[in-house]
Order: structure tokens, then C-alpha cells, then sequence
């Protein structure tokens, strides 16, 4: 049984989409989602503990041996991943209960499920699989069911958020599939083991460029690295509630994983780094989108829209700290990989407590919100503070490794600009705690803005249901800001691996 | 209780403190007094600590290690105690006061007030009990943070601006400047720890080691060394308690202190002497000494005539700290006492007059001196100890800081010192001499006798009073404690 976790991982989540396909009735479809998405973090915490005790596990199958077959391969940067999705995956179910019976309709919700585990399947796929066209197979089954996750908001803008997805994560996937193309024309292979080796001895190619290049645009298309990340914003606002908390920790994280996995393992860092100098380009692009992106997003009214504009900056902050190419710098991107899923996660399940009772996100309707939302918009300002990066936050630790790698290689103005940018969150999580803390709700008898339409019920807190799994990944977010020797351990091991030393 | 247990009771003491006021918020007279008792039991936990350093002992008292090499951790040291005496018993005093004062001013949501009180001496006795910059910083910023709702306690508009301010320019300093510096020091020395005769000797040239005095310098924004000083006068639209013993006494001193500490247990005193930067910063405090006492001329408002006076008063300690030499850390060190005794009575002072006579302006105070005679008098005590005359205790560290300037052969900033002085003795003592001595404004109704502020304040007020002219009269134990950190 043990032996066969690896596969177990995936098959799983994909046996029990189908069910909930079946299932009639939406609360059967979400014990199934529950009980799946806790077997599967189970799964990746025996994974991670397996991979750190005996090195990497192989596993072919069907029992066909690779390069024949596909060979699933875990080492320690993907059962940190899969702890990651699975552990949001863990997180949001239970979350997603009550936020999704109020967002989304009756008749859809066993489907709304189904596409969750799908995706959730997709995601874990791509993390576990040793083969490049395999990736590209769990990229696109996690990226349909994104789609129509987002389409399913309530608002009809999800609609085109999700079809401006659609085209865009297409193209993407697209390039990928050239790219992966190629590389099988000049190797004779899909296993990312057996490529290295052979796209090692090819030597210098143009073939083999081109294919970099087009992986390098498909996969940043994926991870909406600025400037390919224009479906991302319309794509968190309108999609709901549960569905933004998920993929907003997941979906691009994973992306990171996908251009980690093809940069670092399958073309290597010589060639990646020293040859196609990807790492001056990862580093523009980064500082770019933490610049910019975070800008953008203290102009937002719509606070959803804002955390997603902020989400783009803190991928720039994972892509600068694999630009740096140094183990401390990746150490930092791997850790912000996690450390920001939570934040993200946390900030994102707050606002879908807003949406629950209040109906809107926009700045407007959290006046007065922490009065009549006390434990939501102290869960939102804790969040905030680890966005900011405050002490005994997991963003703390992802800022105090990103500088540190900075400062190693002498780049003050990185260093600079990193902690000008942490500055700006302080700007757009501060307009939210003014509109809270300082401002009067709108008058009770007229419908303010932002009441639910028809609704008369007055303001109170949000649900137990609701509250409880939001304030979990806070907790998370300051435990392991205050003792962060396991993950800093961890990811500078995985970043080690990548480097192919010896952890 | 060994004394590294005692460190850590220190910290956590406050906050049980402000679960204990939190709890009793429906019952106004048990949750003060479990505020005062809090306090008092704080007080004389510190005062046990005074032994162990006379003994020679450093006790170190691990938390945890948050990264790897990284760790909360708590030292003992002799700088840190004085601090955190300061701070522990003026914490007591003005817990008395504020009774007074948020009573006798009808303040609103008293409870949080109280509560985020007390969680500010839980983050300042961190800060002096810190032993390592990690945990410095950290404490350095929790205390922003909880000094955020009681600078913008009356939740007005205008309060919500000056909280932005204050978040703003402290958030910006410690994160932009004092974070990468940590991370810098961490780079090149490997250790964070705070270490006799620094860590940072010899691990990089002059010219990086003088970019990163300036870093820590400004880092340490609530020094409030200028450029980055609009904060102070911002915090003032805080309930008069807050600016009495935060913004005169623990938030502020937090600042200075972290230089003053950088100087000694990072750089050291020796290195910092021979660094290019030096003299700059001492000469940018220096301005910041003579242009703090010329805005507190122009200033009508007796709360912000007070802020920019105590604006001036700070860079005392942080030139104290740049003079690099034995006499300047021991200035420095006796201000921070001798400038909290002084600067706390003036608050509490005004904030009498604002409880008793609702006067905020200092030109409206003509004749309130017959009125108030214990709350002028209380303001003009407080006064010679901030100019730094005899008999208040100010003189000493104003003797020491001279020596220091003369040591370090710059003449220059002794005449600063004394320029200084001779503004503050002006534009302070013009309070108490218009109290006394002007006629009252033509619409002002001054009742006949004698109209002090409630007893609480008045007793805060003769206390602190006393006690800058009991260290005129022994200073010694302060003395002791400052030349135990410099030898």
C-alpha cells in the first residue's frame, strides 16, 4: 500500500471528482471533497516524511520502467509542493461548505466539487509526475477545471474572467506542448531524468533554445509572471470565494514548481543560467512586476482585485529569488512559495467572510466592518501584517532570506526595492484597516452599499464554518513564522537538490 | 526566580496584565487597579535585577530559535536595566495619573486604552531585555503597532492622519533601514548576538561599516533624530497619558536606546570612533538639537511645544552615543533617566491643565498659576531638569554629555549644548512664569482658590517632581549602572 502513495495521490482525487459528478446532493458531494483533500494531505505529509528519511522516490506506472513508461518522481521540492496544495486543498473544503451554498447554485454544486478535486488532481499531478508530457496533461486537466471554477462566480464578469483565462492559459499551455515537442524531435524522450542527461550530451543547439524559449513564455503565461499575467486579476476578482483562496495558493505556486523543475532539472543550471541567461531576464521581469504590481494594487477599490494585483508582486518575489541563482536566493523563492500560500490563503478566505455576510468586497463596504466583523477583519489584519512581513510572520522569513540573498550578491538595489515594495502593502492593507477601524458603517434603514440586494438581515460575524479555517491558516502563518527552522530546513534542502548538491 | 526566568515574567507580566484589564472591563475600579497592581509588581520584579548585574552576572535566557542561527533570545545587560527601571516605575506612576486624567476627561473605550498600555511596557521591557538585534527589531515593532490604537484613540479624522504619519515614518525607517541593516550585520559578522566590544570589528572596510552606522541611525526612527521626526509631534493628538509616558519615556527612549546599544554591543565603542560617519551623524544630531528648540519656540500648543522640545532632548543621547568615548555612553545613558523624570511631569502637567482649565495653548495659561499652583510648580521643576539646571537632576547628564564633547575635542558641539540649554530655559520656563505672573485673557473665568486636576494626576505629578530633584541629589545609582556598560 505504502509503496503505491505516490500514484495514490493523484487517483485518488480523480476517483472521487467522478463521484461527485454522481452525487445529487451538494453537502454528499462535499464529504466526498473532505474526506479526499484530507486523505490527500495525509498522503503528502507520508510523502514528504518518506522523501526526507530515504531520498527521492521513484515509481513506475503501471510497472512499466521509464523511459518507456511514466515515471512518477518525488524528491524533496515536490513533496513540498504537494504538502503545499494539499494542505490549501485541506484547508478550503471545509471552508468552502458554507461559502459556496451561499455563492453558488443548488444544482451546481456537486459539479462545482467535481471540478474542484479535478483541479486539485491536475495540481498534484504535475508536482509528483517525472515526465514532461505528463506535465503538460495534469497542467491542462487542472487548468479546464480552473476555468470553469472561476466561471461559476456569481457575478456575470466571471464569465469573460474566465474565458480571458481560457485563451490566455491556452496559449500558454500551448507553448509548453511546443516546446516539450521539441525537445522530444532532438531526444527521443519524455522522461525529465533521461532528457537531462541527453539535452546535456546534445550540446549547444538552437533547437534546444527555441524549445527554452517557449517553455520559458508558456510556463511564465502559467505563474503570470508580469507582464503575461493580465488573465490573473479579472480571474481572482470574479471567481468565488473558496475558489480564489485555492488557486490563488496553488495554481501558481505550482507553476513556480513547473519552471523550477524544467529550468533547474531538465535543462540545468548551466545551460539555463550561464548559457541562456535566464536568470537576468527572471530578474527584470521580477523586479518589474514587485514594482509595478504593487502600485497597481494600492489603487484598487475592489479589495479582492487588490490582493490578486498584490499576488502578482509576490510572485515576482519568488521569480527574484531563483533569479539570484544562489542557494540562498532559491532558498528564498521555495520558501515564499509556501509562506505565501498561506498568507495569500488567509487574506483571501477573510474577504470571502466579507462576501458571505456583506455581499461585496469593493473598500466601500468594510466601513465599519471591525466592529460588526471583529474576528474576520482581525484575521484580515494579522494577514496583513504577514504580507507586510512583520516579526514572528511567515513573511518575515521569506523577506529576511530574499534581502539576504540580495545582500550576498551586493545587489542593493534588489535589496531596496524589496523592502520599498514591502512598504506598499503596508499602503493597500492600511486602506483597509482605515475603512474598517475608522470609518462608520452606512446607515442602517437605507440599503447601504453593498447590503445584499432584497436582504434585510443586519451585519454579524461570520460563521463558525467560515471562521475557523480562516483563522487556522493564520495560526499557521505566525507558528511557522515564529519557528521557521523546519521549513527554512527544508527549502534550503530542496534548494541544495536543485543545485544538485548534496542536500 | 533565577534572573533569566525573571527577564522573561518581565515581558509576559504586561500582557497578563492586559488580560486581566481586558476581562475587568465592566468593573472601572477593578480594572485600574489591576493596571496599577500590574505595574507595581512589574517595578519590583525589574528591581530585583539589580542585584545580579552588581554581582557581574549577564544572565541570557533563550526563547526559540526562530531561523536557524536566529533566535528570540533575552540578555541581562546593564543599559537594558536602566531602561527597563525607568520605564517599569514611571509605568506605575502613570497608571495612577491616567486614572485621573481618562476620568476626569470623560475618555471614551478605556478598556482597549488600558489594555494596549500595558501591551506597549510588555514590547519596551522586550526591547531592553533584548539580546540579540533580532529580537530587538522585533520588539521595536510590536511596539509601533500597539501604540497605533492609543495614538489614534479618539478615532477623528484628524487622528486617523496622524496615525498615518506615525505608522508611516516608523514603519518606513525600521523596515527600509534598520531591517536591512540587521540583515547586512548577519551577512558580515554571522551572529546578531549583542557582544562587549561588538561584533562588526573586522569584518568589513571603514567606508561599508560607515554606510551601516547610517542605516542603524536612521533605522532607529523613533529617536526621532530629523528627517524622520513629523511623527512625534503627530502622536500628540494621543490622550495626554500616551504622550507622557509613551512619547516621552518608552517609545521614544526605544529609539535612542537601540542606538546607544548598537554603538556599544555591536560596533563598539572603538570602532564606532573611527568610522567616517560619525562625526557626520553627531552633527546631524546636533542640528536636530538646536532646530527641535527652535520649532518649540514658534509652538503656541502646549503638547507640541513639548513634543519638539523632547525631539530636541533625544539627540542629547544619540549625540551622546556618536561621541564615541566613556563620557558621552554615560551622558547618553543618564539622560535617558534624567530627560524621562523631567519630560513626564511637563506631560502630566499639561495634561492637568487641559483636565482642570480645558487651556491647550500656552498663551491662555496667563494666571493659571493661582489656580493650579501644584501643577505649575510640578512644570517648573520638570523644566530645570530638561534645561539642565541644579537643583533637578538633568544637570548631571548635561555634565557628563559636556564632558563627552570635550573629550572627543569638539568643541563645537559643547557650544550646541549650551546654545540649547539657554533655548529651553526660554521657551519652557515661559509657561510657568506666564502662569504666575501674566494676567489671565480678558474671557478666561478663573474660579476663586485652588482648582487642581483630580487627586490621581496631582500625586502622579509631585512624585515625578520629586523624584528628578532626588537625582540631583543621588544619582548614583544610575551612575553605577552606566559604567558597568562602558567598562
Amino acid at each position: 500500500m505504502t509503496a503505491h502513495l505516490p500514484v495514490l495521490q493523484v487517483v485518488i482525487p480523480l476517483l472521487a471528482a467522478t463521484l461527485c459528478a454522481v452525487a445529487r446532493r451538494g453537502r454528499i458531494a462535499w464529504g466526498i471533497a473532505l474526506a479526499t483533500s484530507w486523505t490527500a494531505f495525509w498522503i503528502a505529509i507520508q510523502l514528504l516524511a518518506r522523501v526526507q528519511a530515504e531520498g527521492p522516490i521513484s515509481y513506475a506506472l503501471g510497472g512499466w520502467a521509464a523511459p518507456v513508461g511514466i515515471e512518477y518522481r518525488i524528491d524533496l521540492v515536490s513533496a513540498f509542493v504537494l504538502v503545499i496544495v494539499t494542505a490549501i486543498g485541506a484547508v478550503v473544503t471545509p471552508y468552502a461548505l458554507k461559502s459556496v451554498e451561499r455563492e453558488i447554485d443548488t444544482t451546481q454544486i456537486p459539479l462545482f466539487y467535481a471540478a474542484f478535486l479535478l483541479c486539485l488532481t491536475g495540481l498534484l499531478g504535475i508536482a509528483v509526475t517525472g515526465d514532461v508530457f505528463n506535465v503538460f496533461v495534469f497542467l491542462e486537466i487542472s487548468s479546464l477545471s480552473a476555468y470553469s471554477l472561476i466561471a461559476l462566480g456569481q457575478d456575470r464578469r466571471a464569465l469573460t474572467a474566465a474565458f480571458q483565462y481560457l485563451i490566455m492559459g491556452s496559449i500558454g499551455a500551448t507553448f509548453i506542448v511546443i516546446g516539450i515537442g521539441m525537445m522530444y524531435v532532438m531526444t527521443g524522450t519524455l522522461n525529465m531524468a533521461d532528457l537531462s542527461v541527453l539535452l546535456a550530451e546534445l550540446g549547444p543547439n538552437r533547437t534546444i533554445a527555441v524549445a527554452f524559449g517557449f517553455l520559458t513564455v508558456g510556463i511564465s503565461l502559467k505563474l503570470a509572471l508580469f507582464p503575461l499575467h493580465l488573465w490573473l486579476p479579472n480571474a481572482y476578482t470574479y471567481a468565488p470565494s473558496a475558489v480564489t483562496a485555492f488557486i490563488a495558493s496553488t495554481a501558481t505556486k505550482v507553476a513556480v514548481y513547473m519552471l523550477l523543475r524544467f529550468f533547474f532539472t531538465v535543462f540545468g543550471v548551466v545551460f539555463s543560467f550561464n548559457v541562456m541567461r535566464l536568470n537576468i531576464v527572471l530578474l527584470v521581469l521580477a523586479l518589474l512586476a514587485i514594482f509595478s504590481m504593487s502600485l497597481v494594487a494600492i489603487f484598487q477599490t475592489n479589495v479582492k482585485r487588490m490582493l490578486a494585483y498584490s499576488s502578482v508582486a509576490q510572485i515576482g518575489y519568488m521569480i527574484l529569488g531563483i533569479s539570484l541563482a544562489s542557494v540562498t536566493g532559491l532558498t528564498a523563492g521555495i520558501l515564499h512559495l509556501f509562506n505565501h500560500a498561506m498568507i495569500k490563503g488567509s487574506l483571501f478566505m477573510a474577504m470571502g467572510c466579507v462576501m458571505y455576510r456583506v455581499g461585496s468586497v469593493e473598500i466601500e463596504a468594510m466601513r465599519g466592518l471591525g466592529k460588526k466583523m471583529p474576528w474576520t477583519m482581525a484575521a484580515f489584519v494579522a494577514g496583513g501584517f504577514s504580507l507586510i512581513g512583520l516579526p514572528f510572520t511567515v513573511g518575515f522569513i521569506s523577506k529576511w532570506y530574499l534581502i539576504l540573498g540580495a545582500v550576498e550578491r551586493d545587489a542593493w538595489p534588489v535589496a531596496g526595492l524589496v523592502l520599498i515594495t514591502s512598504l506598499m502593502a503596508v499602503v493597500y492593507i492600511w486602506r483597509v484597516v482605515e475603512a474598517a477601524y475608522f470609518q462608520e458603517a452606512p446607515g442602517d434603514g437605507a440599503s447601504g452599499v453593498g447590503a445584499i440586494e432584497g436582504s434585510r438581515e443586519p451585519i454579524v460575524e461570520a460563521p463558525l464554518a467560515l471562521l475557523i479555517p480562516t483563522w487556522a491558516l493564520i495560526v499557521a502563518n505566525f507558528y511557522f513564522g515564529t519557528d521557521a527552522t523546519f521549513t527554512v530546513e527544508l527549502a534550503e534542502s530542496a534548494a541544495r537538490t536543485l543545485f544538485g548538491l548534496v542536500p | 526566580m533565577s534572573p533569566g526566568t525573571i527577564l522573561g515574567v518581565a515581558i509576559a507580566l504586561p500582557l497578563i496584565g492586559a488580560i486581566a484589564i481586558l476581562a475587568l472591563g465592566k468593573w472601572p475600579n477593578a480594572r485600574d487597579a489591576a493596571g496599577i497592581v500590574t505595574a507595581g509588581v512589574l517595578f519590583t520584579l525589574v528591581l530585583r535585577l539589580v542585584e545580579p548585574i552588581r554581582a557581574g552576572l549577564r544572565p541570557e535566557h533563550p526563547i526559540l530559535e526562530v531561523l536557524p542561527g536566529v533566535s528570540l533570545s533575552l540578555k541581562l545587560e546593564p543599559l537594558g536595566l536602566l531602561f527597563a527601571l525607568v520605564a517599569s516605575f514611571l509605568w506605575i506612576v502613570t497608571a495612577v495619573y491616567a486614572v485621573g486624567y481618562m476620568r476626569g476627561h470623560h475618555e471614551k473605550n478605556q478598556t482597549r486604552f488600558f489594555a494596549f498600555f500595558a501591551i506597549a511596557i510588555s514590547a519596551a521591557m522586550g526591547v531592553a531585555f533584548a539580546g540579540n538585534l533580532f529580537t530587538l527589531f522585533a520588539f521595536y515593532e510590536a511596539i509601533t503597532l500597539c501604540t497605533f490604537p492609543l495614538v489614534t484613540h479618539h478615532g477623528t479624522p484628524e487622528a486617523k492622519k496622524a496615525g498615518r504619519v506615525y505608522l508611516g515614518i516608523l514603519l518606513t525607517t525600521s523596515i527600509s533601514f534598520q531591517l536591512l541593516a540587521i540583515i547586512w550585520t548577519w551577512h558580515l559578522a554571522g551572529t546578531l548576538d549583542f557582544q562587549e566590544g561588538g561584533i562588526l570589528a573586522g569584518t568589513a572596510s571603514n567606508g561599508l561599516l560607515s554606510v551601516l552606522l547610517i542605516l542603524f541611525f536612521f533605522g532607529a526612527g523613533k529617536a526621532a533624530v530629523m528627517p524622520f521626526h513629523r511623527w512625534l509631534p503627530a502622536a500628540m493628538v494621543a490622550p495626554t497619558p500616551v504622550s507622557a509616558l509613551l512619547h516621552a519615556v518608552a517609545v521614544v527612549k526605544v529609539g535612542v536606546f537601540t542606538i546607544l546599544k548598537v554603538s556599544v554591543y555591536v560596533f563598539g565603542v572603538d570602532l564606532l570612533g573611527t568610522l567616517a560617519s560619525t562625526t557626520w551623524l553627531a552633527w546631524i544630531a546636533a542640528t536636530t538639537i538646536i532646530l527641535g528648540s527652535l520649532v518649540a519656540f514658534t509652538k503656541d500648543n502646549l503638547k507640541a511645544r513639548l513634543a519638539y522640545s523632547t525631539i530636541s532632548q533625544l539627540s542629547y543621547i544619540v549625540l551622546g552615543a556618536l561621541l564615541a568615548n566613556e563620557w558621552g555612553i554615560i551622558g547618553g545613558g543618564m539622560h535617558i533617566v534624567m530627560h524621562a523624570f523631567g519630560k513626564i511631569t511637563l506631560f502630566f502637567a499639561a495634561g492637568a491643565v487641559l483636565v482642570a482649565a480645558h487651556e491647550k495653548d500656552i498663551s491662555r495659561m496667563g494666571g493659571l498659576g493661582r489656580t493650579m499652583p501644584i501643577t505649575f510648580g510640578a512644570f517648573f521643576v520638570g523644566s530645570l531638569s530638561i534645561i539642565g539646571l541644579p537643583p533637578a537632576g538633568g544637570a548631571w547628564s548635561k555634565w557628563f554629555l559636556g564632558m563627552g564633547t570635550l573629550e572627543a575635542g569638539q568643541v563645537g558641539l559643547l557650544a550646541v549644548l549650551m546654545v540649547s540649554s539657554l533655548l529651553s530655559l526660554v521657551y519652557l520656563l515661559e509657561v510657568p512664569v506666564r502662569a504666575f505672573f501674566s494676567a489671565p485673557p480678558e474671557d478666561a473665568h478663573l474660579g476663586d482658590g485652588i482648582h487642581e486636576a483630580p487627586w490621581p494626576t496631582v500625586v502622579a505629578m509631585v512624585i515625578t517632581a520629586l523624584a528628578t530633584l532626588g537625582l540631583f541629589l543621588n544619582p548614583g545609582p544610575f551612575y553605577e549602572l552606566m559604567t558597568l556598560v562602558v567598562n
